[in-house]
């Protein structure tokens, strides 16, 4: 009984390892978008290690690099941020955390964290793997969100190495897996449009909140229409 | 303004995530809110990968280097390449682009 567990463990600690190896890599890239996008060095690891939440950060530095105010792209990352939201009702019962644990264990609530926590039957898994995931990322994101500034900010104009376009692949990358259902593949769409529709009327950073709008509403013309 | 802009995201995107441990499941999984903060990160990702390729920073639209990179990173999703490819491979597309432009 005893060995199952630690097997099991285990396994975990495996795969969180994994995905939090992978996923930490990322932080190169955001370092280097962000200093590209006129951050400087100690801005853009303050951002990592309080913001913490890859799709919030690209979308702040990604707003302030069209020429948006600081503002915007807070407001925007924190738009972003709601579905971490939703990730903790899901997450609260099963890791049953109180207390100076749970202020802890909040910081690391992002998407990998909870994918490698929602499925496990116990709740020692579900512990084992949110924080496994969770430390791991926060630790190499870090890290290598600091190498991608130093980088970014050492090899002279961003556009001469494409890192200006290397923004928009990487919020691609981050929409693809979203884009498996007819309805997000519309949202999606719509919401492109929308935010190029009202570019040249409103100041930059804008649109992207605009757009956030097609969300609200498809999102309830589309549970009222079920009912 | 930088700095106070990244304090407010870091203690914003800070208290969404307590918010979400903290809550009872009930206050906030209505149906509606559910599917809105499902459909959030569709939207804003598509209008920042829009706004991001073919915006230009005296509020017009071009069809440039960007868009041949975002070409090539469709290809790469599509091929299943892993982020850190995709991300660098179509900055090196715009900058070949550039290059040869």
């Amino acid at each position: 009984m005893s060995e199952e567990v630690t097997e099991d463990r285990r396994a975990i600690v495996g795969d969180s390892l994994a995905v939090g190896v992978a996923t930490g890599a990322y932080g190169i890239s955001f370092g280097a978008v962000s200093t590209a996008s006129g951050l400087d060095v100690l801005q853009t690891c303050a951002l990592s290690l309080l913001v913490f939440t890859g799709a919030s950060q690209f979308a702040m530095v990604g707003v302030i690099a069209s020429g948006g105010t600081p503002f915007a792209g807070a407001l925007t990352a924190l738009l972003l941020g709601t579905r971490n939201t939703l990730y903790g009702l899901r997450l609260a019962p099963l890791l049953a955390w109180t207390g100076g644990r749970r202020l802890a264990a909040a910081h690391l609530l992002i998407d990998e964290s909870t994918a490698m926590s929602v499925g496990r039957s116990t709740r020692e898994g579900a512990r084992v793997g949110f924080l496994t995931t969770g430390a791991t990322i926060f630790v190499l994101w870090n890290l290598a969100t600091a190498v991608g500034a130093l980088a970014g900010e050492a090899i002279g104009d961003p556009r001469d190495y494409g890192l200006d376009a290397a923004v928009g692949a990487a919020f691609l990358a981050l929409l693809w897996p979203r884009l498996d259902r007819p309805l997000h593949r519309a949202v999606a769409v719509l919401a492109a449009a929308v935010a190029l529709g009202v570019v040249p009327f409103t100041t930059a950073g804008v649109p992207v909140l605009v757009a956030a709008g097609v969300a609200l509403l498809a999102g309830v013309l589309t549970v009222r229409r079920k009912r | 303004m930088t700095w106070a802009a990244i304090l407010v995201a870091g203690a914003g995107c800070y208290l969404l995530k307590l918010t979400g441990l903290s809550v009872p499941p009930r206050v906030l999984e209505q149906p509606v809110v559910a599917r809105v903060a499902d459909l959030i990160p569709v939207a804003l990702l598509s209008a920042l990968v829009a706004v991001q390729v073919v915006a230009t920073d005296d509020g017009g639209l071009a069809l440039d280097a960007r868009l041949l990179a975002l070409t090539a990173a469709v290809v790469m999703l599509v091929l299943r390449a892993p982020f850190l490819v995709v991300v660098f491979g179509a900055a090196l597309v715009a900058a070949l682009a550039r290059l040869l432009g």
